[in-house]
C-alpha cells in the first residue's frame, strides 16, 4: 500500500460520496414517509381527532357561559357573603325571560350536575318571569319562588363560572365540587364509579388469569405437537377468533340460560333438581366465563408463536442432567416462555377492561363494567361529559399498558393466526 | 411430544391427564359455536333443546325460522317478504366490501412504506396505525358519535364506511407488513435494471409476492367490519340496519330464533373465510421460501 488517497471518495459527478450517499438516503426517507402519509392523514381525521375531540369535552364547561353570559360577568362581582345584590337578579331575570326555550333547557341539565333542583327552578322561572313587566325583579322572583333566596343556588353557579371543568373527572371518581367549590365525596348511595373501576380491573385481571391457565397448556401442545396435527388442533383455535362476537355470545346465552344446555344436563342427569336450576347467567360469573372465551385465542396465539421458537432440545438437555420431567419445564421451558406470557396478558388484559357488549348481554347488574357505563352516558343520560371524562381516564390507563406493551413485545409483532 | 416407552406410571398419568386437560379446553373453545349449529333447526320459539328436539320428532324440527331470516313469513294465506334481515345483510356487504376495499388500498401502501429499511419514526407510526385495533370500540363510538355529528357524517352510509375502514386498517397494516418481512429486496432492483418503472415492478413483482398477505389482511379487514355493532349502533341512523345490529336488537328485545339461523350462516361464513386465509398462509410460506418445520 504505498498509494494513499487525500481527501474525500468522489462519485462520478464530483459530489463528495457522503454527500451525494446522504442526499440519497434522505430521499429514500421521505418517499417512505409519502407512502404512510394517506393512512396517517385518514386515521388522523377518522380516528384520532374524534378522540381528541372527545377528550376536550370532558373538561368543556363553555356552552353554560354562552347562555348567561351577563350573569356570569355580575356573578364575578358577588362577594358570597350575602343574597346577591338587584342586579344580578335583574341579569339573571332578562337572560332567563329573553334566552331561548332550547338553550335554556340545555343549560339546566348542566345546571343540574352542579345542584339538583335548578332545572325545576328555571322551567317555573321561565313560565312565571312572562307576568313580569319591570323591577324591582328581587323580591318579585323569590316571591315566584323561594329558592331564589337560596343561598345554595348561587353558590353552584360559581362551580360553573369558568369555561372549563374538572368537575366530571371528580365525577368519574366519585367526588364532586360542593357550593364553594371545595372537592368532597359524593353521597353514600352515589358512590357508583370507584366500584365499577374496581370491578372491571377484578374482572379484567381474572379474564387475563383464566386465559393464561387455560391457554398456557394448550399453547405448550400445539408448540409440541408434530404440525400435522396441531395445524388440525390449531382451527379449534382460529375459529372462535373468526367468528362474530355476538354470535359467540349468543351461543353463551343458549349455554348458560335457565333452561340452557349447562342447566338441562345437570338436571338430566339427576346432579340438581328441575327446580334449582343454577342461575348462570346475567351476573358476574357469566361474563368472565363469556369473556375467557372470547379473549382465549388472544392469549393463545402469542404464547404459541414464542413457544415455537423454543428448541426442545433444552428440554432434551435438561431431562438428560437429570432433572426430572416438572422441574425441566420449571426451570427451564417456563423461563423461556416468559415473553409469550407477558405478551398475552398484556393483549388479553388491554382488550378486557375496555369491553362493552358481551356485559351488556349477559352481565346483568353485577357484570356491567366501566365501558357499560359509558354507553349508558351517551345514549341514555346524554350527560356527554362524565361519558367523555371516564372514556379519557379509560383511554389514559390504556395509553400506558399499550406503552408498556410496546416496549416489552412491540407493537408490530402482534399476530394474527 | 410422545411419552418415551419407558416413561413410568406417574408419567404415563401425568401426560394422559394433560392430554384431557388441553381436550377439555379445546372442547370449551369450541363447542359454545357448534350448539348453536342444531338448534336452529328446532320449532320451538325458544333458545332450549326440548325433550321432542331430542328424540327427533319431526314436529320439532322446522325450517321456519330460516325462512322468516329470508324474509318469507305467512300472515294467515299471504306471504309477506319484507325483512330487516335481508336487508341487514345488504348493509353489511354494502359498507363491509366498500370499508374492505378503502382499508386495503391504503393499508398496503401504507405497510409497503412501513417496511422500507429507511422508514423514519417507525415505531411511533406503527403504534398510530394499529391505535384503532386496541381502543376499545365504545370510546372510538363515542368520540366519533360526538364529532362526525358535527361535520354531519352520523346518519350516513360515508360515515359508517370511513369508521369501519379506520377499524379495519390496522389488520391490513400487520399482515402486510408480516408478508414483506421476508421479501427479497433485489427483485424490485433486478426489475428496475430490466427497464421496468415503479408502477409496473409493483404490479408485476412486488404484487404478485404479497398477495396472500394482501388479501387476508382484507378478509380481516372485511369481517371486523361485518361483525361491528358498538360503530353502527352509535353513528348509524334506526334504518341503517345490519346483522349485528339486527342481532343485537334482537338479543336486547325478542329473543327470536331467527337469531341462531344468521348465527349459523354466519359460522359458515367464517369457517370460509378462515379456509381462505389459512390456504393462503400456506401459500405465501411456500412462495416466499419457508420450510414448514417436521
Amino acid at each position: 500500500m504505498n498509494e494513499t488517497t487525500v481527501g474525500p471518495i468522489l462519485t462520478s459527478d464530483g459530489i463528495p460520496l457522503k454527500v451525494s450517499l446522504q442526499k440519497s438516503e434522505r430521499k429514500n426517507k421521505i418517499r417512505a414517509f409519502l407512502l404512510v402519509v394517506p393512512l396517517l392523514f385518514f386515521i388522523l381525521f377518522t380516528f384520532l381527532i374524534p378522540i381528541g375531540d372527545m377528550l376536550l369535552r370532558s373538561v368543556d364547561d363553555s356552552y353554560i357561559n354562552t347562555v348567561f353570559p351577563k350573569t356570569f360577568e355580575e356573578y364575578k362581582k358577588w362577594d358570597k357573603q350575602d343574597l346577591p345584590s338587584e342586579e344580578l337578579y335583574k341579569t339573571m331575570f332578562f337572560e332567563i325571560k329573553e334566552g331561548s326555550g332550547y338553550s335554556i333547557g340545555k343549560a339546566t341539565t348542566r345546571m343540574n350536575y352542579a345542584k339538583s333542583g335548578w332545572k325545576s327552578l328555571l322551567k317555573k322561572s321561565k313560565r312565571k318571569f312572562k307576568k313580569i313587566e319591570d323591577g324591582p325583579y328581587k323580591e318579585q322572583m323569590i316571591v315566584i319562588d323561594k329558592r331564589w333566596a337560596d343561598m345554595e343556588y348561587w353558590k353552584a353557579i360559581g362551580v360553573m363560572v369558568d369555561p372549563t371543568t374538572a368537575g366530571y373527572y371528580l365525577n368519574a371518581i366519585d367526588l364532586k365540587y360542593n357550593a364553594d367549590k371545595e372537592i368532597i365525596r359524593q353521597k353514600e348511595n352515589r358512590r357508583i364509579y370507584i366500584k365499577t373501576w374496581i370491578k372491571t380491573f377484578k374482572v379484567s385481571v381474572l379474564v387475563m388469569f383464566f386465559c393464561l391457565i387455560l391457554g398456557y397448556p394448550i399453547s405448550y401442545l400445539l408448540a409440541t405437537l408434530p404440525l400435522k396435527y396441531s395445524n388440525l388442533l390449531m382451527i379449534c383455535v382460529l375459529l372462535p377468533f373468526w367468528t362474530s362476537l355476538l354470535v359467540r355470545t349468543v351461543a353463551w346465552m343458549v349455554m348458560l340460560q335457565q333452561k340452557g344446555v349447562f342447566n338441562n344436563l345437570l338436571v338430566m342427569s339427576h346432579i340438581i333438581a328441575d327446580e334449582n336450576r343454577f342461575q348462570l347467567m346475567y351476573n358476574q360469573t357469566a361474563t368472565i366465563i363469556v369473556m375467557t372465551q372470547i379473549l382465549l385465542p388472544f392469549m393463545v396465539l402469542p404464547l404459541y408463536s414464542v413457544m415455537k421458537t423454543i428448541s426442545p432440545n433444552y428440554m432434551r438437555a435438561a431431562l438428560n442432567l437429570g432433572a426430572s420431567p416438572l422441574h425441566a419445564f420449571y426451570k427451564v421451558y417456563m423461563p423461556n416462555s416468559i415473553p409469550g406470557v407477558s405478551a398475552g396478558c398484556m393483549l388479553v388484559f388491554i382488550l378486557a377492561i375496555g369491553y362493552y357488549i358481551t356485559p351488556e348481554l349477559v352481565g346483568g347488574k353485577d357484570g356491567q363494567m366501566i365501558g357499560n357505563w359509558i354507553a349508558y352516558h351517551l345514549k341514555t343520560t346524554l350527560n356527554w361529559g362524565l361519558c367523555a371524562a371516564l372514556g379519557a381516564i379509560l383511554l389514559g390507563v390504556l395509553t400506558v399498558l399499550y406503552w408498556v406493551y410496546n416496549k416489552l413485545v412491540g407493537i408490530e409483532n402482534i399476530k394474527l393466526g | 411430544m410422545a411419552l418415551p416407552a419407558y416413561a413410568t406410571t406417574g408419567q404415563r398419568v401425568g401426560y394422559y391427564s394433560f392430554l384431557t386437560y388441553c381436550g377439555l379446553v379445546f372442547f370449551f373453545l369450541i363447542a359454545p359455536i357448534f350448539i348453536i349449529l342444531p338448534l336452529s333447526f328446532s320449532a320451538s320459539p325458544f333458545f332450549e333443546f326440548t325433550r321432542e328436539f331430542m328424540h327427533f320428532d319431526p314436529e320439532a324440527w322446522s325450517l321456519r325460522w330460516y325462512r322468516q331470516m329470508v324474509g318469507i313469513s305467512s300472515i294467515g294465506d299471504t306471504t309477506v317478504v319484507s325483512n330487516k334481515w335481508m336487508l341487514g345483510t345488504r348493509n353489511s356487504f354494502f359498507i363491509g366490501i366498500s370499508a374492505t376495499l378503502l382499508a386495503t388500498v391504503l393499508g398496503t401502501v401504507a405497510a409497503l412504506g412501513l417496511s422500507r429499511r429507511n422508514m423514519p419514526f417507525k415505531g411511533t407510526i406503527m403504534a398510530i396505525l394499529i391505535s384503532p385495533m386496541v381502543v376499545p370500540l365504545i370510546i372510538t363510538s363515542a368520540g366519533m358519535f360526538f364529532f362526525y355529528s358535527k361535520i354531519g357524517l352520523t346518519h350516513t352510509y360515508l360515515g359508517l364506511i370511513l369508521a369501519h375502514t379506520a377499524l379495519g386498517t390496522p389488520f391490513v397494516v400487520i399482515t402486510v407488513t408480516a408478508t414483506l418481512t421476508g421479501f427479497d429486496t433485489n427483485l424490485i432492483r433486478a426489475s428496475h435494471s430490466l427497464g421496468a418503472d415503479t408502477l409496473r415492478t409493483f404490479f408485476k413483482v412486488i404484487m404478485p409476492l404479497i398477495l396472500p398477505g394482501v388479501i387476508s389482511g382484507a378478509l380481516f379487514a372485511f369481517i371486523t367490519s361485518f361483525d361491528e355493532v358498538v360503530v353502527v349502533m352509535f353513528i348509524g341512523s334506526v334504518e341503517q340496519i345490519t346483522i349485528p345490529k339486527q342481532m343485537w336488537a334482537g338479543l336486547r328485545q325478542e329473543t327470536s330464533p331467527v337469531i341462531l339461523c344468521m348465527a349459523t350462516c354466519l359460522v359458515f361464513l367464517s369457517i370460509a373465510l378462515l379456509t381462505t386465509v389459512e390456504l393462503l398462509r400456506r401459500r405465501s410460506e411456500r412462495l416466499r421460501g419457508i420450510k414448514l418445520q417436521n
